[in-house]
């Protein structure tokens, strides 16, 4: 049993008066055995999130709670890891595989506390993620982009992590490879029976590999629910937009006529150092203030989460999906 | 990254960036003023036994030795010294020279002008040649080029930059003033008399400038957008003179920065060389005489000097990048 | 938060075979023995030579250069020769003892943020900031003061005048090291501090801290020099270089040779460290730079040129036999080998493939972007109706300046950031509309107004940081809209961007084109995205078109298996969640090395021998449609999860 939960999560950059709120009061929980998968844009908090998990980003107020008791910053046992996007930067150029696998393979079996011998657990999480043993003596200026991504997540199950936070893991590699990783990652998931917080801004991948979705803007969770309910249902407008953002064939819809729409559909994303007021999503909203006349509590009124898949909308409920966007 | 949403609040003075800049600019100023006036009073006091007495040597009297502590305050506590010595200076009291009695202002006012003129002059000179001379270099050799060309100067330029500025001093008043006998070299006279300590002041960091300045031309050239002003299809001489010439300056300044500073702090040597009579004499002089009052405040002249050069660094930075002011917040 | 990767880290030899390498450079390896020279000359100089450079002898004094002394006899009758050489040993010894002090004062400095952590690592900075500031002749002169004149004083003078260098080095290598992520892993994982910086920092910085400590080396020596020079440093009777210069200097009247023999001296020791260093700084960055093979002089054309066929009217872009060879390492690579197409107008045509495929260079070959040293060669390379390929590139400027119209992959990167975004427009039509400052500003802006940037006259006052990315490229496709475009070539213009940014781009790119008929070429890696945008696709393959067909028909009638690979690669919203996705077994060829044959045979689950060693034609049927591949016809129902069988351990 282990279970990542974000209690009332904020970071926050820089001073008071000059400063950044990249994740704001964030509520989230990665259930046993789960996949839940976080998307949004860049700059809306979802890798400060992921990083203040591991204790990289500083958390200002909140809890981050694995099993009801804060995340162990400290000492040996670190049941949170995490694997990185780039899988040039994230592996010690210096250092053979072998060695930068070995290096976070604990002394202990957290569950059995049987000494483990680093040689064979190099191994066996070669095996694991596919990779031929004699690779341990390489160095990652031999491997290719996906063969460092599976050595960056071998060193990540060395530590026989109960939750894994995998931060846009194939956006980096060529697509001939991602497809490979992804399925390599549902096999380990499945087999390891680990609980993951899948970090994508594609939401085809994030679909293909979460059993639960949640959307963040501006550091916020703005819906969050089963993933089918999400992709299938959409309550908040954002989440409409970035689905509709999906290439698919046919031409791209040109813009609306409608030019209060149009303003909306072509807002520049919103600045994280001025976030708006009320609802940090109305200046982009397709049915808030800018677009229908009596939407102004958007404007001020910060809207709370209690609709359908938490949505922190204050029309989740009334909004038609499909009929007021384009 | 973002900025100015429609709904983002409207710019405040305080927040330009311009302003924003000049005042971090101008603190920084005051705050390396502050720690430079810090080390120049801490350096007697840092020296091992009395400098008083190492100034005036084993053999003169107990009293004399009191007496002249007194009068520079010396038998005061620290604190109270360090107030005097920053109230003074701000006021423009430097002290009283310990040799000559004369007030270590007037000294400095004696034979600043030499030294800045020097200093200036080679400061332009250096610059005057580096930077065409890199513009044309980076674009003649760009993209592997011209590889001839490109060994050739960069050999010369390697050694040029490598000669200290004093070799090269003692090399010209052998060649110039000993063999050929053109020009004077030693002392103050002239327009004639600046030709050679000029010259071996702005011939190294002409040269390693230049250097410098084609590498960043090599490496903007390559940029994405130069590639669109190619795309653009400006004629050739727009693309590098507009568009690149101003990205490599900015790499190239802060380099350019440091080895202005140390020109100034160049003069020194080369003053020596040319008997120059400027403060570069005067510090070497001193330090042998343990004059510390007249070695204290030359620092600090050079000191400032130093900083000055830095200012300036920073203010073309910020006039050619834009980006630049907003950086390091 | 998609970042492209700068730094490949590519395959690079071991830094032991690298350093050697570095010696077998001409400048390393005059700078290797000389540096050798001048450590044994110190060693065994002052054994040799120092009775004779101390033997004073009245009667032969200033003698200028003789058979018993080379270079003379100074004011006193002594060897000038000899104390020059004699003085090397002192002059070398204390300069490494400053640069040692430097180096490792430097060294703790710096690297101290990493031990105790970030806030006493910001006021060391600080601190280091305003001392690097000061040039070290003048620190050498403030710490002589403290430390006295002499010897002893002039090495600590020089060495803590140097510390400050070394520290911001130090501190300006270790912060790029603690960006990476591996770092960041080691953290997670629950690595020690020191560890940190014994096991992940230090060995990736020693390189550059080695070189630098050589070229400070050189920097101590002549900084010594200047002190005693000065009179600050080695006192008489010892004596250095410095110090036999300033004895030199003043007598030069009577026996330059006193001064010059010293200075030469100075400049060579000077020289080896310096060059010793750069050649090992050269040496370690040399692996990233291409090492150049001349292309020799081949013909303009590929090919003898066709007769000119009757072209019709509604072609934009007509491409035939393209070619582009660059410089390798060992011999010229030839990343793109054979594309032809035609656009028409109005139309979309799109380019996929993976990295390496040769996309991008076909896309700055047919816009005459590709300088020297690399060369476009094409049988044809007709842009409405005009011959690209006669005369230099100049001749065309004013139609490709006016009429084709580029946006590249990242904006950020794209548009010069020291110039304002209103004036990076008004150029091109100043330069080919002839238009005057003020007019061309205004047409600026309602191009700017075209694209839909917001406020867009006074948008056109700021610098391209004050743009996000999505207005940057924006501004990008306004600077095409300034003439009047027949095509866009626009290479990943959505890579760098979010989706819900890619959309309102892509949305923007469609309805310019609807409006104007302007042809568009796209550039992408992204299946999904050039099926989304394009009436056609080509898919490129090791630099050549290997297949040919309608953007409708790329799900369903494509009939290359590459083609095949590539769609069922990518998941869409779409995607069959319980099975496995399909996965191109291999590696995209280097394009150094393209195999024979098919260059896709050796990941291709249908390859023969065949295929192995004859390359298939790239065959046109009744329909339009091109396709490259011996089995096109017969391979249309291939399980795409055959492919998965592979491991991932071999690609």
């Amino acid at each position: 049993m282990s279970e990542l939960r974000f209690d009332d999560v904020s970071v926050r950059y820089g001073t008071r008066r000059r400063g950044l709120t990249a994740v704001a009061g964030v509520r989230l929980v990665v259930p046993d055995g789960e996949v839940v998968g976080l998307v949004g844009e860049s700059g809306s908090g979802k890798s400060t999130l992921a990083r203040a998990a591991v204790g990289l980003a500083p958390v200002t107020s909140g809890r981050i709670l694995l099993d009801g008791r804060p995340v162990p910053l400290r000492g040996p046992r670190r049941p949170v890891q995490m694997v990185f996007q780039d899988p040039y930067s994230s592996l010690d150029p210096r250092m053979t595989v072998g060695a930068t696998i070995g290096e976070t393979v604990p002394r202990r079996d957290p569950v059995t506390g049987t000494a483990l011998d680093r040689r064979t657990e190099v191994d066996r999480l070669l095996e694991l993620v596919e990779l031929d043993a004699d690779l341990a003596r390489a160095f990652p200026g031999q491997l290719s982009g996906g063969q460092r991504q599976r050595v960056a997540l071998a060193r990540a199950l060395a530590a026989r992590p109960d939750v894994v936070i995998a931060d846009e893991i194939t956006s980096a590699l060529d697509v001939s490879v991602q497809g490979t990783v992804l399925n390599l990652l549902r096999t380990l998931l499945r087999e390891l029976g680990i609980s993951m917080l899948f970090i994508s801004h594609n939401l085809a991948v994030v679909r293909y590999v979460a059993t639960s979705i949640a959307v963040m803007y501006l550091g916020r969770i703005v819906e969050h629910g089963p993933a089918a309910d999400v992709l299938g249902d959409p309550q908040h407008p954002y989440s409409r937009d970035l689905l509709a953002a999906v290439p698919e064939s046919g031409h791209p819809a040109a813009p609306p006529d409608d030019p209060a729409l149009r303003a909306v559909t072509d807002a520049e994303p919103a600045d994280p150092h001025h976030p708006p007021a009320g609802c940090g999503y109305h200046p982009r909203c397709p049915i808030g203030p800018f677009v229908l006349a009596d939407r102004d509590r958007c404007r001020t009124e910060a809207p709370t989460t209690d609709h359908r898949h938490h949505a922190a909308c204050h029309y989740a409920a009334s909004a038609e999906p499909g009929a007021s966007h384009r | 990254m973002t900025t100015l949403t429609a709904a983002g609040p409207a710019p405040r003075i305080v927040e330009s960036p311009a302003v924003r800049f000049a005042v971090r600019r101008g603190i920084r100023f005051v705050v390396s003023l502050w720690v430079l006036l810090t080390a120049a009073f801490g350096m007697i006091h840092l020296i091992p036994g009395d400098p008083v007495r190492a100034a005036l040597g084993i053999s003169a009297s107990q009293s004399l030795v009191n007496s002249r502590r007194h009068a520079l305050g010396l038998d005061q506590p620290v604190i109270v010294q360090y107030w005097h010595y920053l109230s003074g200076t701000v006021t423009g009291n430097f002290g009283t020279s310990l040799t000559s009695q004369l007030p270590v202002s007037r000294v400095i006012a004696q034979r600043l002008p030499a030294t800045l003129e020097l200093a200036a002059s080679a400061f332009v000179l250096a610059i005057v040649i580096a930077i065409p001379l890199g513009t044309f270099m980076g674009v003649l050799t760009r993209g592997g080029r011209a590889r001839r060309a490109e060994l050739t100067f960069t050999t010369t330029s390697v050694v040029l930059g490598a000669i200290p500025d004093f070799v090269i001093g003692v090399v010209l008043v052998w060649i110039v003033g000993v063999h050929l006998q053109w020009l004077p070299v030693a002392g103050k006279s002239g327009l004639g008399s600046f030709v050679l300590p000029v010259l071996s002041l702005a011939i190294g960091p002409a040269a390693i400038l230049s250097r410098i300045l084609r590498v960043e031309m090599i490496a903007v050239l390559q940029a994405d957008f130069v590639r669109t002003a190619r795309a653009k299809r400006l004629p050739a001489r727009v693309v590098y003179v507009r568009h690149a010439l101003p990205n490599a300056l900015t790499s190239t300044i802060t380099l350019g920065g440091l080895l202005l500073s140390s020109l100034v702090a160049g003069t020194v040597l080369v003053e020596n060389v040319f008997a120059w009579p400027g403060l570069g004499s005067t510090i070497v002089s001193s330090i042998l005489a343990k004059d510390y009052p007249v070695v204290q405040g030359v620092v600090l002249v050079y000191g400032i000097g130093v900083l000055g050069v830095n200012l300036i660094v920073d203010v073309a930075l910020a006039l050619l990048d834009p980006r630049s002011t907003i950086r390091e917040s | 938060m998609v970042a492209p990767i700068t730094d490949r880290g590519s395959r690079r030899p071991s830094s032991a075979t690298r350093w050697l390498a570095v010696l077998r450079t001409p400048v390393g390896a005059c700078a290797g023995f000389g540096l050798l020279a001048l450590i044994v000359l110190a060693v065994i100089a002052p054994v040799l030579w120092s009775a004779r450079a101390g033997r004073t002898d009245v009667a032969a004094m200033l003698q200028g250069p003789s058979a018993r002394h080379w270079a003379g006899t100074d004011n006193l009758g002594r060897d000038i020769l000899a104390r020059v050489l004699v003085a090397t040993r002192l002059s070398v010894e204390l300069a490494l003892l400053a640069t040692v002090i430097a180096v490792v004062t430097g060294l703790v400095l710096g690297t101290a943020g990493v031990l105790v952590g970030r806030r006493v690592g910001r006021v060391l900075a600080a601190v280091v900031n305003i001392a690097v500031a000061f040039p070290g002749l003048l620190l050498a002169l403030f710490f002589a003061v403290i430390f006295g004149v002499g010897a002893r004083g002039a090495v600590l003078a020089i060495g803590f005048a140097g510390a400050p260098a070394f520290a911001r080095l130090a501190q300006t290598l270790v912060a790029g090291i603690e960006q990476r992520d591996f770092v960041a892993a080691a953290r997670i994982a629950g690595v020690g501090r020191v560890r940190i910086l014994l096991r992940h920092v230090l060995p990736n910085i020693a390189e550059s801290l080695i070189v630098n400590a050589s070229i400070g080396a050189g920097g101590a020596l002549l900084a010594f020099a200047s002190l005693s020079f000065l009179g600050l440093g080695v006192q008489p009777p010892s004596y250095d270089w410095g110090r036999l210069l300033g004895d030199g200097l003043t007598g030069i009247y009577e026996q330059p040779i006193a001064a010059l023999a010293p200075g030469v001296a100075v400049i060579l020791a000077g020289l080896a460290f310096n060059l010793f260093g750069e050649s090992l700084a050269k040496g370690i960055g040399l692996t990233a730079t291409l090492g150049r093979v001349p292309l020799g002089r081949a013909q303009r054309r590929a090919a003898p040129a066709e007769p000119a066929e009757p072209v019709a009217d509604d072609v934009v872009l007509d491409v035939a036999d393209l070619v582009v060879t660059l410089p390798g390492h060992h011999a010229p690579i030839q990343p793109v080998r054979g594309v032809g197409f035609r656009i028409g107008r109005g139309e979309a045509v799109g380019v996929v493939g993976e990295s390496g495929a040769g996309k991008s260079l076909t896309a700055l070959a047919v816009a005459r972007l590709i300088e020297e040293p690399g060369r476009v060669d094409a049988s044809r390379l007709r842009f409405l109706g005009a011959d690209l390929l006669a005369g230099p590139p100049q001749v065309h400027r004013r139609l490709l300046g006016t009429s084709l119209a580029m946006v590249f992959q990242d904006p950020m990167t794209s548009l010069n950031p020291t110039r304002r975004i209103g004036g990076q427009l008004a150029e091109v039509a100043r330069q080919h509309g002839g238009l005057s400052r003020g007019a061309a500003l205004a047409l600026a802006i309602d191009r700017l107004r075209a694209v839909r940037v917001p406020a867009a006259a006074r948008r056109a006052h700021q610098y391209p940081h004050e743009f996000s990315g999505g207005m940057r490229q924006r501004a990008m496709i306004g600077m095409g809209l300034m003439g009047r475009p027949a095509l866009i070539v626009a290479d990943e213009p959505t890579t760098a961007l979010d989706v819900t940014v890619q959309r309102q781009v892509l949305a923007l790119l469609e309805s310019i084109r609807r409006a104007d008929g302007v042809a568009l070429l796209l550039i992408s890696h992204d299946v999904a995205v050039v099926g989304q945008v394009c009436d056609r696709v080509l898919v490129m393959y090791a630099g050549r078109i290997v297949e040919d067909l309608p953007a409708a028909e790329l799900a369903t009638g494509a009939r290359h298996p590459y083609t095949r690979a590539l769609v069922a690669a990518v998941p869409d919203m779409r995607t069959d969640l319980d099975r496995p996705l399909a996965a191109i077994p291999g590696r995209a060829p280097d394009p150094a090395r393209f195999p024979a044959g098919c260059a896709f045979a050796p990941r291709c689950p249908l390859a023969t021998d065949r295929c192995r060693t004859t390359e298939p034609p790239l065959e046109t049927d009744e329909r339009g449609r091109r396709v490259a591949c011996w089995y096109a016809g017969v391979s249309e129902h291939v399980d795409p999860t055959a492919m998965t069988a592979a491991r991932g351990g071999h690609e």
